[in-house]
């Protein structure tokens, strides 16, 4: 199978989970990018998570924080629940558990408040980082 | 239509289709994660023609500067030859104009290259001694304001090709280059921003680079340049540092020491350290670092976390090879 047959396989089976609703609600592209900066900071001063951030490449992380924020904002992208759990395996054997996740929510929810969006945004944007809870944590 | 041309490969797009999906589907494997423009690991650069800005979306403005693209999302109206970032530069052939000890143990090269290359002040070459021992140099010349390239090179104990420079390389002599890459260089368009430098070692040359080119472009404000070094010896172009300063008044030159022995006029402590307590906020400022890997690492974290945008943040850690 080519990759360009291997990538339409995967769309066709998995679609694309987005809600273009919210994302334009929450400002598309642009929210995301004001938030990326704000998200990463608050998780890399979270003592309870910041180790798992240790030796990594921040601008690597910083994409990778961004599709997070894409992917909780109802924006466009090809995650699937396997990627999320390839994705973390590694960090689940360093003792990645509900805590952690909880706390990442917890940021996730301060980054919003701080860009003043609005209570009901917000929680859909977090039911949806929420739904990648099992997935991330490979239960 | 778009014909996009990849080495010896080239097709025209079809319609809807991205450059990433029309690589792919000619047998060219590009690597990508996201397929939406976001996640950047399908990031190519287009060493012909000129991507949509669509494509360019959310790249660092030194990327895009460069023609950079995220190929998932590149669907061009024109030809473009495109190259993974890291595919090999051509080589091209310069002769050694001048050599001259800075200090103690670093040596500046001019090199006059034989084929004009556009180059950015604080982007690196590779200077080519064999097959094997290929090094990454940072540029400290300025294209409008430098006849001929400029590179700091530090002697490194056992170092196979610093010591090649040193030693051996003679003026007039032939050697070959490669390059110029990196995005650490200075741009224009926000003369007032204010720019943090931070340099251990010959990390002061690209430092040196981007600091005269930023100047020479009209930029107005605040410059800090902190270069650091163990002792005295490990400084250089001090005087013609503190020359820039009285001649620009929005620039301030600051040599930290980190051994025991501080003459007065200098800062104690280590470089990134003496730059944070000076500017606990980093909010607003662009930053360059360059030098030793671990101190660049150390403190784009910390520049990061004292409130510079990550965007806002450009470094070329060094490879230090002592092969």
């Amino acid at each position: 199978m080519t990759q360009k047959t291997l990538a339409q396989w995967y769309d066709e089976t998995y679609g694309k989970t987005v809600d273009p609703a919210l994302f334009d609600k929450l400002g598309g592209e642009a929210a995301v990018d004001a938030a990326v900066d704000i998200f990463y900071r608050k998780v890399l001063s979270d003592d309870r998570i910041s180790h798992f951030f240790e030796g990594v490449d921040m601008e690597k992380q910083a994409a990778k924080q961004k599709a997070f924020l894409t992917l909780a904002f109802g924006g466009p992208h090809h995650y699937t629940g396997l990627d999320m759990r390839k994705g973390h395996a590694h960090l689940v054997e360093r003792g990645l558990n509900d805590s952690h996740f909880d706390a990442v929510m917890e940021n996730l929810a301060a980054t919003m408040v701080e860009l003043n969006v609005p209570d009901k945004l917000i929680a859909e944007a977090a039911a949806i980082a929420e739904s990648t809870r099992k997935d991330v944590l490979g239960k | 239509m778009a014909k996009i041309s990849y080495g010896p490969t080239s097709f025209v797009l079809a319609d809807e289709q991205s450059v990433l999906e029309g690589l792919a589907g000619h047998g060219i494997s590009v690597p990508f994660s996201c397929k939406a423009g976001v996640c950047q690991t399908c990031l190519m650069r287009a060493t012909a023609g000129t991507p949509p800005t669509e494509a360019q979306n959310g790249l660092k403005v030194n990327l895009k500067q460069r023609n950079y693209f995220l190929a998932c999302i590149c669907h061009p109206k024109n030809d473009l030859t495109v190259a993974l970032p890291d595919d090999v530069h051509d080589s091209v052939p310069a002769i050694v104009w001048k050599l001259e000890l800075l200090n103690k143990e670093i040596m500046q090269v001019e090199l006059e290259s034989q084929t004009p290359i556009d180059y950015r002040a604080g982007q690196f070459i590779n200077l080519v001694h064999d097959d094997v021992h290929v090094r990454s140099y940072s540029i400290a010349s300025v294209p409008r304001l430098d006849k001929h390239l400029q590179l700091h090179v530090r002697r490194l104990p056992q170092g196979k090709v610093s010591g090649w420079i040193h030693d051996d390389l003679r003026i007039g002599q032939e050697v070959e280059i490669r390059g110029p890459a990196g995005d650490c260089f200075y741009t224009a368009g926000q003369p007032g921003q204010p720019l943090l430098l931070i340099g251990t070692g010959s990390g002061l040359a690209p430092l040196y680079g981007i600091l005269r080119d930023a100047l020479d472009q009209g930029h107005g404000g605040s410059i800090r340049l902190f270069h650091g070094s163990r002792d005295l010896h490990g400084l250089y172009l001090s005087d013609e540092l503190r020359e820039l300063e009285r001649r620009h008044p929005q620039f301030i030159y600051t040599p930290c020491l980190s051994g025991a022995q501080v003459p007065a006029g200098f800062s104690q402590g280590r470089v990134h350290e003496a730059a944070l307590s000076e500017i606990p906020n980093l909010k607003g400022w662009r930053v360059f670092l360059c030098g030793h890997p671990e101190m660049v690492k150390l403190t784009r974290k910390k520049a990061f976390l004292a409130g510079a945008s990550l965007q806002d943040i450009y470094a070329d850690a060094f490879n230090v090879s002592h092969a």
